[in-house]
């Protein structure tokens, strides 16, 4: 049976609710081995490794950030910044038994020090189904800002 | 009454007062004194390969058109409509016969010429075109960069980089033979004034302590290579307000020590790039892709920072905007522009593990100089072994604050309006 809309947001729900509260050793393994996290600049590319990135991280990369953001040795990620995200608007691109591709919006409040920063995406996900579990194998964080000048982000969008 | 704040009070040889990152007085003066009278950095070659290209950036707060005519001339204008006002082109790059602004039609040419007026016979005869076009700044180029100027008075680009054009060539050597080109850039913006970047790129202090997150998370022959402080790196003053800050003293000259062992790091592209380039010419893509190991310092806005291009621009008196511009080889192997990128990524833009970093501290330092009224800001390190070489040029210890003390001469000569003109000599 294909991926059902419903299992692909509990997936990506509970991912989202782990960034969110800091649960960033356990989001590590929401992915799949060869999965890749990016943000990318261009807001046509498909061609990631070919192109600058805010981030474009694999499971080496991912297992990094989350060593900075813990470590306390960052003085931008300590304390982190709080983060809150809503997602919403999902569409289900494409599905089948194995794996699936989810579009949808994710509005995230920032505060640290005091400032609060807001970003919006069009965030994509590729799902696949191994050992009957949902992993991440893809998710793409197209800011609504990419172009635009940001401020630092130390924390994972 | 306005009273212009006196410049000469707020800087001396070994420190500044606190409130030259946060007068908007000063940053006014600066805007005009600093900015529309200096040589401003404003693109690379590469960003306008073909006759037709253009960009769109600022000098300082001013919107301006990069652009290539059709002989291949470069032309900076201001993106401001000669008829009232408008900005003609606001897409940040593209390719185009002339520029039409948006309100009444008005047309100019790629070097700026007014070329049409719809429904001109309402002007009875009182409009000549030739008159009315894109006002042209002064552009110059040396090696690929293009810096232009409102000032028509200043000396030449050739004479105001001096003694920073043999270290302009050195860092263009990342190009392994090829030409350079950018490639894509992080933009940013922080919190607090220009002068707090611009001292940045010249402070070796800070690597080891504001960095050790970046530090962990490189393999331990490169965290060796990033431990300069105490090494036998240098800063030196190139006069004008520029200066390089020598970190990796053995990675100057990208053509030299070929015969140095590939660090593990590179190991896997020197591997792959053997499959199609002979051995010493792998051995030098893979040392251009390091980057180079000096930062050189281009007063006011530019910075051939390592291995990429650091730009800065005025927002206000506490609002900064930065680019990280990368580079990579024109027509090189892809692999080795592909790992270029990673290692862009890996510490620099807002998501990398070097930038927000440094971002926080000059946050920090925006919001604490703020703090009381009459304390200095200290610019004395390494005052004390300061030496001078030959050719004249002070130098100190790669973790002095000499590349900041070459700035502010430069800042005050500008903001007490004796910049050295080009009839005085120079
Ligand atoms: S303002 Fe440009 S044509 Fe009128
Ligand atoms: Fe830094």
């Amino acid at each position: 049976m294909s991926i059902t809309l419903n299992e692909a947001i509990e997936m990506i729900t509970l991912e989202a609710d782990m960034l969110d509260h800091g649960d960033f050793k356990e989001w590590l393994s929401l992915y799949t081995p060869n999965g890749i996290y990016v943000v990318p600049i261009d807001p046509d590319t498909e061609e990631f490794e070919k192109t600058l990135n805010y981030a474009y991280d694999n499971a080496e990369m991912r297992e990094k950030r989350v060593e900075r953001l813990l470590s306390g040795r960052a003085i931008s990620a300590a304390p982190p910044a709080k983060t809150v995200r809503l997602q919403a608007r999902y569409r289900m691109l494409e599905s089948n038994a194995e794996s699936c591709t989810l579009r949808c919006a994710q509005m995230l409040t920032e505060l640290r020090q005091g400032r609060e920063r807001y970003y919006s995406a069009n965030v994509t996900f590729r799902l696949v189904r191994t050992d009957g579990v949902l992993k991440i194998d893809r998710k793409i964080v197209r800011l609504l800002t990419s172009t635009e000048a940001l401020t630092a982000v130390s924390y994972i969008l | 009454m306005d009273i212009l704040p006196d410049p000469t009070t707020l800087v001396n040889e070994d420190s500044a007062d606190g409130s030259i990152y946060s007068n908007p007085d000063l940053f006014d003066m600066e805007m005009d004194r600093i900015f529309m009278h200096n040589w401003i950095w404003v693109a690379h070659r590469s960003d306008l390969p073909e006759s037709g290209n253009y960009i769109t950036t600022f000098i300082g707060q001013h919107p301006v058109i990069v652009s290539r005519d059709r002989k291949g001339e470069v032309h900076v204008m201001l993106n401001r409509c000669r008829h009232r006002g408008a900005t003609v082109c606001e897409h940040k790059k593209g390719k185009a016969a002339s520029f039409v602004c948006p309100y009444h039609g008005w047309a100019y040419g790629l070097d700026g010429a007014l070329r049409g007026v719809p429904f001109q016979e309402g002007y009875t005869g009182q409009l000549d075109k030739s008159n009315y076009p894109l006002i042209s700044l002064r552009v110059e180029e040396y090696n690929g960069l293009i810096f232009a100027s409102f000032d028509h008075d200043i000396m030449s680009l050739d004479a105001w980089l001096g003694r920073t054009k043999p270290w302009i060539d050195l860092f263009m050597k990342q190009g392994a033979g090829w030409p350079i080109k950018t490639m894509g850039e992080h933009k940013f913006t922080f919190p607090g004034n220009w002068k707090i970047q611009l001292e940045n790129t010249t402070d070796a202090y800070h690597f080891p302590i504001v960095h050790k997150s970046f530090l962990d998370s490189v393999d331990s022959e490169t965290q060796n290579t990033f431990d300069f402080v105490e090494g036998n790196g240098y800063v030196e003053d190139l006069g004008h307000g520029h200066s390089v800050m020598v970190m990796i003293p053995d990675l100057v000259d990208l053509d030299e020590n070929l015969e140095a062992p590939i660090p593990e790091r590179f190991q896997e592209l020197a591997d792959e790039l053997a499959k199609d380039y002979p051995d010493e010419q792998v051995r030098r893509i893979v040392r251009a892709v390091g980057g180079s190991g000096f930062n050189l310092n281009l007063f006011p806005n530019l910075a051939c920072s390592m291995a990429f291009f650091r730009v800065l621009r005025p927002l206000a008196v506490m609002e900064t905007e930065i680019r990280h511009v990368a580079i990579g080889m024109d027509g090189g192997p892809e692999l080795a522009n592909e790992m270029r990128l990673r290692l862009h990524e890996h510490f620099q833009g807002p998501m990398g593990f070097g930038t927000p970093d440094d971002s926080e501290a000059w946050d920090r330092v925006q919001r604490g100089s703020l703090a009381g009224r009459d304390i200095s800001i200290l610019l004395n390190r390494g005052l004390g072994h300061e030496a001078q070489r030959e050719d004249g040029n002070l130098f100190s210890d790669v973790s002095a604050e000499t590349g900041m003390r070459a700035a502010y001469r430069q800042w005050l000569v500008d903001m007490t309006g004796k910049t050295v003109r080009a009839e005085n000599g120079e």
